[in-house]
């Protein structure tokens, strides 16, 4: 009876000393910073800064744009994994705000869209970052424009991912005709829905809440 | 079951012929089936209240031992009284009669110089002058000039005579006034020693009879007196609610100790690793504050207040006064980590509300309030003080423990006790369910059950009428 005690307090023991399973959340925002969208750039600043509300000790967070070529590492516009220690987390969230708000002073329009770029960076970064909750932020119209030679048609990898497209706006076209919008989401529902992903689609950025 | 009706042409008396043969086989196995039913239940009933007894036994058993358990604490707790009893007169009659050979020598002086002053304070009467005898010889004499000179001049002489015999006098009365004056602060020295002399006696004398009461409480414990154990057992049930409610606002400071501490633990351990399904931070802040706890415990055993930890009760005195002094420093070290930690606090929460509020774009947010001092001076001052008010946490501790044994014990005892109240139900329950199954299976046996009566019946009376035939031929032979 001793000796059965004993271990299953060993047992015990050894659970708790396991290695525990991350709990930390990864965020990627993307935003589109083509010609027709450029315009609504400014939002991504109020979308970042919500995030880094947010966000906790150990989460991390990167924020690129999709431009014409979007699978790269020089799209990042700032990226950061918050310290374990709360006071150097908030000192590092004023400096990734800060950067943020200067990219977007800054910004210039894109001639192309490449998002799917931007998405296979995006699921790149956050699987290297082994977070335990996983979310990709389009700020776009998603109307994807990819230049001549950019292949693209490559299926996506969603699996534990949260898509979230905000603030799709219409496109001229769309008023003439709504099924190209409606087609448009539906087309990427079924893209990351079919690589085992989440999809999600908010247009009023004062339910942010909803996020995260 | 349809098949079944079918092996006639109708089923009504497919289902009546099975009926028939049903009530017909039921009818044949009556006996053995209600053999059956009533061994049954009859085993049942004997399993339950062989169980029920089984229990009562347990139970009574718990209940002598718990009877036992609270005997010998009351005899511990009763014993720890008196022993504090006879310290406190020892106290006192050290205390007191340690001074008593001063104490007598000083009354005997006080007495030896009051009958000094008293002996020298004796009213010596006045002189009476020789001159009257004189004075009336001279006055009758029947010389008219000359007697009236003499008697002028004795005038004069008896006047200052008595002029001086009064100052003499007055003279002598202060003396003895100033003599009695100075008795006064020996009889009032002799009031006051008397008085605290009696003030002992009477300290001693109440502490003999509280003394008394107890060894009265403690040998009907040692009688184990019914009446020992039901006044033992209902203050051990007060004692386990008291502590168990002062533990539960201990419980509550714990909470906001931990809350003071656990924000800037994270700081120091880190905000995001996990033991298990703990956060580390609140682990290392739990640990702080049961050290602090412990180490209340070792400071009260050290104190002699509880005696949890028989070990550190008998250590030598001069080990246990180290001791002492060794947790209070760690005390001491623990409540100001706490409040620099309670500081700490309130510096990260601003910097958490700034950042807040930068992000937010929140100008008015990020202000700071001119008084928040107070809340920063009141979380340190909480810090500091909560460690030490948790040292007492040992007190109710202690009662709660030994007052647990005795109340789960009782606990216990009340639950067997329905156990087997509801086994001995249980056994007579099912007696009587195999009466009533027995009852129920012959229902649908009826019919059989009707004609057998009237054919035992119809037997009965045919069998009384041979039997009278036969009483009449016999007689009959006789005659």
């Amino acid at each position: 009876m001793k000796c059965r005690l004993l271990m299953l307090g060993a047992a015990l023991a050894l659970a708790a000393c396991a290695p525990s399973p991350p709990r930390n959340t990864g965020v990627y925002l993307l935003v589109d910073t083509s010609g027709s969208y450029n315009r609504q750039v400014k939002k991504a600043e109020q979308i970042t800064l919500y995030a880094l509300t947010r966000l906790q000790s150990s989460d991390s967070i990167a924020v690129a744009r999709i431009d014409t070529g979007s699978f790269t590492e020089r799209d990042i516009i700032a990226k950061a994994t918050f310290d374990d220690r709360p006071s150097t987390a908030n000192q590092q969230k004023r400096a990734f705000a800060s950067h943020v708000e200067k990219f977007i002073d800054e910004s210039a329009p894109a001639a192309y869209t490449d998002i799917t770029g931007g998405l296979l960076q995006a699921i790149e970064f956050l699987n290297e970052k082994h977070t335990a909750r996983k979310e990709i932020l389009i700020l776009s119209d998603m109307k994807e424009e990819l230049a001549k030679g950019y292949v693209r048609d490559i299926p996506l990898d969603f699996k534990g991912f949260d898509v979230v497209a905000l603030n799709v706006t219409k496109l001229r076209t769309d008023n003439f005709d709504p099924r190209q919008y409606l087609a448009r989401l539906d087309e990427w529902r079924a893209r990351v829905e079919k690589g085992g992903g989440h999809w999600r689609v908010v247009n009023d950025l004062d339910r942010l809440d909803e996020l995260l | 079951m349809t098949s079944l009706l079918t092996f006639t042409p109708w089923p009504a008396v497919s289902a009546a012929i099975l009926l028939i043969l049903l009530v017909a086989a039921l009818y044949f196995a009556r006996d053995t089936a209600h053999q059956a039913i009533q061994a049954a239940a009859a085993a049942l009933a004997h399993g339950l209240r062989v169980a029920s007894h089984s229990v009562t036994h347990a139970q009574q058993r718990l209940a002598a031992r718990n009877r036992e358990v609270l005997l010998a604490a009351g005899r511990e707790a009763k014993e720890r009284i008196v022993e504090r009893e006879f310290a406190r007169v020892a106290d006192t009659v050290r205390k007191d009669l340690s001074g008593y050979p001063d104490l007598h020598r000083r009354l005997s002086e006080s007495i030896q110089r009051i009958e000094e002053d008293q002996q020298r304070a004796v009213e010596v009467p006045p002189e009476v002058p020789g001159w009257a005898e004189a004075v009336k010889v001279v006055a009758e004499l029947d010389a008219r000039n000359a007697g009236a000179e003499i008697l002028a001049d004795i005038h004069k002489s008896m006047v200052k005579a008595h002029a001086e015999a009064m100052d003499d006098y007055r003279k002598s009365s202060a003396e003895r006034h100033a003599l009695l004056r100075r008795m006064m602060p020996d009889w009032r020295l002799i009031q006051q020693t008397l008085g605290r002399v009696n003030k002992s006696v009477e300290s001693v004398i109440g502490r003999s009879q509280a003394i008394d009461r107890h060894m009265q409480e403690y040998e009907a414990i040692v009688r184990a007196e019914d009446r020992a154990v039901a006044v033992l057992s209902s203050s051990s049930i007060v004692y386990f609610f008291v502590s168990a409610l002062v533990l539960a606002v201990a419980t509550a400071g714990t909470a906001v100790n931990f809350t003071l501490i656990a924000r800037p633990m994270a700081e120091m351990v880190g905000g995001t690793n996990y033991i298990g399904t703990w956060r580390t931070a609140d682990i290392a802040a739990l640990v702080i504050i049961m050290v602090e706890i412990s180490m209340g415990l070792f400071l009260m055993e050290s104190l002699r207040i509880t005696r949890l930890f028989p070990v550190i009760g008998a250590l030598s005195d001069k080990m246990r006064v180290r001791m002492m002094i060794t947790t209070f420093m760690i005390l001491l070290l623990m409540a100001s980590i706490e409040a620099g930690l309670a500081y700490m606090r309130e510096v990260l929460l601003l910097d958490e509300m700034a950042t807040n509020a930068l992000l937010r774009g929140d100008a008015a947010g990020s202000l700071v309030n001119a008084h928040l001092w107070i809340t920063t001076a009141a979380q340190m001052g909480m810090g500091f003080v909560l460690p030490f008010a948790l040292v007492f946490v040992a007190i109710p501790l202690e009662t709660f423990v030994h007052s647990l044994r005795t109340v789960v014990g009782l606990v216990g005892i009340a639950l067997l006790q329905s156990l087997a109240l509801l086994l001995r139900l249980l056994g007579n329950a099912s007696r009587h369910l195999g009466g009533i199954a027995r009852r129920l299976y012959d229902l649908p046996l009826f019919v059989p059950l009707w004609i057998e009566t009237r054919m035992r019946a119809a037997g009965n009376q045919a069998a009384i009428a041979t039997g009278s035939v036969a009483r009449k031929s016999w007689k009959e032979a006789r005659t």
